[in-house]
């Protein structure tokens, strides 16, 4: 009688579940290399084809020289990518800005993460410039009191980042501690208010540079830094550029 | 419920039966098994094309129309398959720059990705240029901890999307990761970010609960584990912290894996964690078996990873 049950109970269960339920019973799981020995499917190459033929066109256009390859590894606080990308902005904004408002960029400031890949020797081209900035981040040159100037000199001491600079001139001593800022090669003046050109990403508190949040006013360019690299690049036949004692440590 | 109360029961049933030497092979025979193939990608970074030949770490790795051949040969092998992705769709290469994500979502589109999550680098040209190329997507975007009712992907993102693949009821739900301090403000707008614990408990309790769905997959952007801040919400983190959650496919970290981890929920069962680097050199491809057969599912689930 029981043996009777057991079965019908079994039965009813297996043609539930042969209808019905499935339960998991294993899982295999692994990563496949999209490798070049795949063959390319020729309908979605062809359909990219048209993007690519209209991008290469533009991104292999040479632009400027490099005599040798500027790494953003290379340096200690200031290196000389960083220092070419502080210039580029002071070079190709100040006029923009002057044009504008009648006054001058004092200084320049960017970040070292923002620097997304190495000048290579060789020829530069357009392509380069998406490499080395691939955001769309524009110039913005925001009016900051000597005060604020100090919180922004007192980031980069305890930042210890080769964040690139142009403008102004700091030396920090083994400690880190700050032994010297000068602005157009002047001691900061607290009640003076100066003209810091840097990026929207930066001025909205990006890299925790939250000193920019405290300003008198706010420029817009509406030029962005990539632009600025192209058209600097255009009018440079080789670029030069070099490490200095900008931003140095007293050891 | 009753109907589950009642299957248990007669599992039990079933294994006494067994122990009592009933041969019941023949009726074993009538078992079916059912695959659900789960295809994935993250951070491809509008990596269109393959690396170029000179490239230091990965010269002729990746690119959309291998990935396409790949994806076709194994949808051959079993149609019912799923393509996710797990975002940051956007931005890397100058396609992004000039297309603005349109060819990076007419692909996918071509290659029939089912659903994506979003991405931090989803919003760098704004929540406006996110919108505006989604005409260009035939896939859902899935989120369920960004809340989106103040800005224009208002009924444009589910929290999830249910898939039945040969009679499997697959639920996937998105995660996203915390944008304040790492996406400009100006850019995701009025996007409300939602707590991801939180969000997911809810989210298994309709999709295991009231929905009962065979396999529940989380689309997550929260990144695999961060060892400088190891209490940082991640997918490890979220495995650990949730249930009912099958399959975790991340993101954001760029993490490559030697092989998908194998992480315990809440409860101590398994959960498994994938993802597969970033710039679409690699695919993730998880099958599921199921089974039909109780003695073979009464031993629990085996994971071969």
């Amino acid at each position: 009688m029981q043996k009777n049950s057991f079965l019908i109970i079994a039965i009813i269960c297996l043609l539930f579940s042969c209808k019905q339920e499935h339960h998991l019973s294993k899982i295999e799981g692994k990563q496949i290399p999209v490798s070049d020995s795949i063959a390319l499917d020729t309908e979605i190459d062809d359909f990219i084809k048209p993007f690519r033929d209209n991008l290469e066109k533009d991104m292999s256009k040479v632009l400027s020289y490099a005599p040798k390859t500027y790494h953003k590894k290379d340096g200690n606080l200031n290196t000389a990518i960083g220092n070419l990308m502080a210039h580029i902005v002071l070079e190709e904004g100040n006029p923009i800005f002057n044009k504008r408002t009648g006054k001058n960029i004092d200084m320049v400031l960017l970040n070292h993460g923002g620097i997304r890949a190495a000048i290579n020797k060789g020829n530069i081209t357009t392509e380069t410039a998406y490499q080395v900035m691939p955001f769309e981040n524009s110039i913005v040159v925001v009016a900051l009191k000597g005060q604020q100037i100090d919180s922004l000199v007192y980031y980069l001491s305890k930042a210890k980042k080769a964040h690139p600079i142009e403008g102004l001139k700091l030396t920090l001593d083994k400690n880190y501690n700050i032994v010297e800022a000068l602005i157009n090669k002047e001691k900061i003046d607290s009640n003076k208010t100066y003209y810091v050109a840097t990026n929207d990403y930066l001025y909205n508190g990006g890299d925790n540079m939250k000193f920019f949040k405290t300003n008198d006013t706010v420029y817009t360019l509406d030029y962005k830094i990539r632009n600025a690299m192209i058209d600097y690049f255009k009018k440079v036949d080789t670029i030069n550029p070099k490490l200095d004692d900008r931003f140095t440590q007293i050891q | 419920m009753k109907r589950r109360d009642f299957i248990q029961q007669a599992t039990a049933a079933t294994a006494l039966v067994t122990i009592g030497g009933y041969g019941f092979s023949s009726f074993a025979a009538g078992s079916s098994t059912k695959k659900i193939t789960i295809l994935h990608t993250n951070d491809v970074h509008s990596h269109i094309d393959p690396f170029g030949p000179d490239d230091s770490r990965n010269a002729n790795q990746g690119g959309v129309a291998r990935r396409a051949t790949l994806i076709e040969n194994i949808r051959k092998e079993n149609p019912n398959t799923l393509l996710l992705d797990a975002g940051d769709i956007f931005q890397g290469t100058p396609y992004f720059n000039y297309y603005g994500g349109e060819l990076e979502f007419k692909l996918m589109s071509k290659l029939k990705y089912d659903a994506a999550t979003i991405g931090n680098h989803d919003f760098d040209n704004g929540i406006d240029g996110l919108y505006a190329q989604l005409p260009h997507a035939n896939f859902q975007f899935i989120s369920a901890n960004y809340d989106f009712k103040n800005t224009v992907m208002d009924t444009h993102v589910k929290p999830y999307q249910i898939f039945i693949k040969d009679g499997i009821k697959i639920g996937v739900f998105g995660i996203g990761i915390k944008l304040d301090g790492l996406v400009d403000k100006k850019m995701y707008k009025e996007t409300v970010y939602l707590d991801p614990i939180e969000t997911s408990q809810e989210m298994t309790r309709i999709l295991k609960d009231q929905e009962q769905c065979d396999l529940v997959i989380c689309l997550s952007h929260l990144g695999y584990h961060y060892s400088k801040s190891p209490e940082k919400i991640s997918d490890l983190n979220l495995a650990k912290s949730t249930k009912d959650i099958d399959l975790i496919i991340g993101g954001h970290t760029h993490t490559f894996l030697p092989k998908p981890t194998v992480a315990q929920n809440i409860e101590g069962k398994n959960v498994l964690v994938n993802q597969v680097g970033c710039y679409g050199i690699n695919l993730g491809k998880i099958d599921f078996y199921f089974d039909s057969d109780k003695s073979k599912s009464a031993n629990g689930t085996s994971i071969i990873v």
